[in-house]
């Protein structure tokens, strides 16, 4: 049985089944409580789980995380909310000098399973420092995962994952998809990691978000909606494009990529972060690297630029749109 | 009620208070101390106090209509805290250093911020909106905190220059920061009492504790009164009444006395009320009880003022309708000029980036610029 959520209330659904399901999640954060978080992410939760599973924290990131990182050496699964992208940075030093390197540091004796979930990436009209896209700062770090659902299923079935994932993992959700809809089936398993055996991986598989033949548009989080227009436009025109949404930063799901483009012998990376040391450098790269001699054209990028994301009033002149994506796409082709 | 709500106004411990809600002067001991401290202060002093507090309430109302119609993206009303603000700000001397937050409309306004500069950026068209050297005000910081380690250093600045301790009020030369109850929680903030402590720096902490951090209620911060925060760090502190603008300058002119003296810094906490919303994006009445805002209602800033001047007969019909018109021309002049206000060009995003020529802003600006008249006037429908 499916329902037609948002990609909020999904998030909401996610939370709820994961903390029904482990009295051991905690929810921690600024203004998750009472309020239900500045998105309403976690509205409703404190009331239903009470204030000692679903926490108003003081208002310090890196304590949060900090705590969070001793909570779950001490058994708990914490669920961090960061308010916006931009104020994460509180906390880097523990997210990448600890989090990230508990369990190499004790030789796999030490576990934290904190998931950090961030509202990130532009478009909502903000002032600074609420519209940024800092995954390749996470995604350089060995020991985190980097994930950022695209749909409202994806929403409702990556959290519960990464919640049960034994890994620190970094849940990037694309803020300007927040009210979108879609179908929901709130009674899919979770996908757990290492289920059949250790070798399961649910949060790093890639998705083809739509078939096509003639080029390949690698997305994830708010860019996937992005690449799918431009796919609508491109087919009206006769050009077929397959788009891939890669779901997963860290790990990268470089053999879906890959494959397609091993079809398309095209392909075109689409994010909001600067291309400047950005994801599609990795996978162009990547792909470069697995399939040159499939390729018909340079892999291009398309995505923001090396400057600090500029202010509202021109912010979709800095953000990769539809006509960017077209405009990379010829090019592509007419190689 | 909410458990976690913050302590009636009434009941609050330690206040220095010189000015009760009804506008009658406060006696007893802490009122002695700082009663001096205002003993200049007279009718055109009290009235030109009053005339920024009621501007700032102005800009206040008018930028969250300008919100509301759509010109402003977001706006952070400072009902409530205008006595806290404006009383310190007038403590200041033109050399000394603000660092605020980003509530004190009162404090820019005190300082000579020009009112449709300050919003700029919440039009969306900069992310500053000023220079800093006009007024000594450095630019909003919204990354809570940050800004206490930033007036710390400054003020280290400021020490290095020999502008400390020479008893010369030409030369002496202070730094105050703002930040909130909620902000007093991050690590910079307490970093910079570190800071600032083992260094003497001549500089005041000014937390203005409105009672909330959007949601949370300040006893989610603090199971202690916040002025007593500094002392551990070997800061002396200092709880004033908020929502009186002769206590806030007292409190301010003794803390900066200290920091021009060489005698290191200040920790003040404002206590006071956040009246409005967090900010226009915000719904207070899913976190906090009418009967709160009813309570601190009583204890309004512009009303206590205007109840003083009436009581000691300084009032006066003709100038008060003078300050009213003052506040019309204000808002006429925001309501036409923020309108006014152009967008910035798409390609100056790339300015600023850096202080000359670098290799990848120059090739991605250059892109940028093709692509733009490439594709000038076009739209996905209008190009294929
Ligand atoms: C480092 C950081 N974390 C979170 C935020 C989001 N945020 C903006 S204002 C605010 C509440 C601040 O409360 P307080 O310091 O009491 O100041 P007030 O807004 O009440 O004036 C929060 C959580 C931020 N701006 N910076």
């Amino acid at each position: 049985m499916s329902e037609n959520l948002t990609f909020a209330k999904a998030l909401n659904e996610g939370l709820r089944s994961s903390l029904e399901a482990d009295d051991k999640v905690l929810i921690m954060g600024e203004d998750v409580g009472r309020l239900g978080g500045v998105f309403r992410i976690t509205d409703g939760l404190q009331k239903d789980f009470g204030e000692h599973r679903v926490v108003d924290t003081p208002l310090a990131e890196s304590g949060i995380v900090g705590t969070a990182i001793g909570l779950a050496m001490r058994g708990y699964r914490p669920v961090c909310e960061i308010q916006f992208d931009g104020f994460v940075f509180p906390a880097f030093d523990q997210i990448t000098t600890q989090l990230a390197r508990m369990r190499y540091r004790s030789a796999g004796r030490l576990e934290v399973p904190v998931v950090i979930r961030i509202p990130y990436g532009g478009g909502i009209g903000a002032i600074e420092h609420h519209s940024e896209s800092p995954e390749a700062l996470f995604a350089h770090t060995p020991g985190l995962r980097v994930v950022s659902p695209a749909t409202p299923q994806d929403a409702y079935d990556m959290i519960r994952s990464s919640i049960t994932s034994p890994d620190p993992v970094i849940f990037l959700e694309p803020k300007g998809r927040y009210w979108s809809k879609g179908a929901v089936d709130l009674g899919s398993p979770v996908a757990t990691s290492g289920a059949d055996g250790g070798t399961a991986d649910p949060l790093g598989q890639a998705r083809i978000a739509r078939a096509g033949t003639d080029v390949t548009l690698v997305a994830y989080g708010p860019t996937v909606a992005t690449a799918l227009a431009a796919a609508d436009a491109l087919a009206a025109e006769g050009t077929s494009a397959e788009v891939v949404d890669l779901r997963s930063l860290s790990p990268m799901d470089v053999p879906a990529v890959v494959g397609s483009v091993r079809r398309t012998g095209r392909c075109v990376v689409v994010h909001e972060a600067p291309t400047f040391f950005g994801a599609g450098a990795e996978l162009a790269a990547r792909v470069t690297e697995e399939c040159f001699y499939s390729l018909e054209a340079p892999v291009l990028r398309v995505g923001g630029f090396h400057t600090p994301y500029p202010v509202a009033k021109i912010e979709h002149d800095y953000l990769p749109s539809t006509d960017r994506v077209l405009d990379a796409v010829d090019r592509a082709l007419a190689h | 009620m909410n458990p976690d709500a913050p302590q009636s106004a009434a009941a609050v411990e330690d206040l220095v208070q010189l000015v009760a809600p009804d506008g009658s002067r406060t006696d007893g001991p802490r009122a002695a101390a700082y009663r001096d401290r205002v003993a200049h202060i007279g009718t055109d002093e009290l009235r030109a106090m009053y005339r920024d507090m009621v501007l700032t309430r102005r800009f206040d109302d008018e930028s969250t209509a300008l919100q509301r119609q759509g010109e402003l993206g977001l706006y952070p009303q400072g009902r409530g805290q205008e006595a806290a603000q404006v009383g310190s700000a007038y403590a200041l001397r033109p050399q000394d250093f603000v660092f605020p937050s980003y509530r004190e409309h009162g404090v820019m306004q005190v300082r000579g911020v020009d009112a449709v500069d300050r919003l700029r950026i919440y039009r969306g068209t900069e992310h500053g909106g000023w220079d800093p050297a006009d007024h000594n005000v450095q630019l909003n910081t919204l990354v809570l905190g940050s800004q206490t380690l930033h007036a710390t250093g400054y003020a280290l600045g400021v020490q290095r220059d020999g502008l400390v301790g020479t008893g010369d009020p030409q030369r002496d030369t202070a730094v105050v920061t703002y930040f909130g109850d909620g902000a007093s929680s991050q690590g910079d903030v307490n970093e910079a009492l570190v800071f600032a402590a083992v260094n003497n720096a001549p500089v005041v902490f000014f937390c203005q504790n409105n009672q909330w951090a959007i949601s949370e209620p300040t006893s989610r911060q603090t199971r202690w009164p916040l002025y007593r925060r500094g002392e551990g760090f070997g800061i002396p502190g200092v709880r004033v009444d908020g929502n009186d603008v002769l206590a806030s300058y007292a409190v301010m002119t003794e803390a900066l006395e200290r920091a021009y003296a060489g005698d290191g810094p200040t920790f003040v906490e404002a206590y006071t009320y956040r009246m409005g919303a967090h900010t226009t994006s915000d719904d207070p009445t899913r976190y906090r009880e009418l009967a709160e805002e009813e309570e601190w209602a009583l204890r309004d800033p512009i009303d206590r003022l205007a109840a003083l001047l009436h009581a000691e007969g300084r009032w006066d019909d003709v100038w008060a309708a003078d300050v009213e018109a003052q506040a019309d021309a204000m808002a006429e002049r925001l309501r036409a000029e923020v309108r006014a206000i152009e967008d910035p060009s798409p390609a100056s995003m790339f300015d600023h980036v850096y202080a000359a020529g670098h290799a990848q802003v120059t090739v991605e600006r250059d892109w940028f610029e093709r692509y733009e008249s490439e594709t000038a006037g076009t739209t996905t429908e209008a190009a294929r």
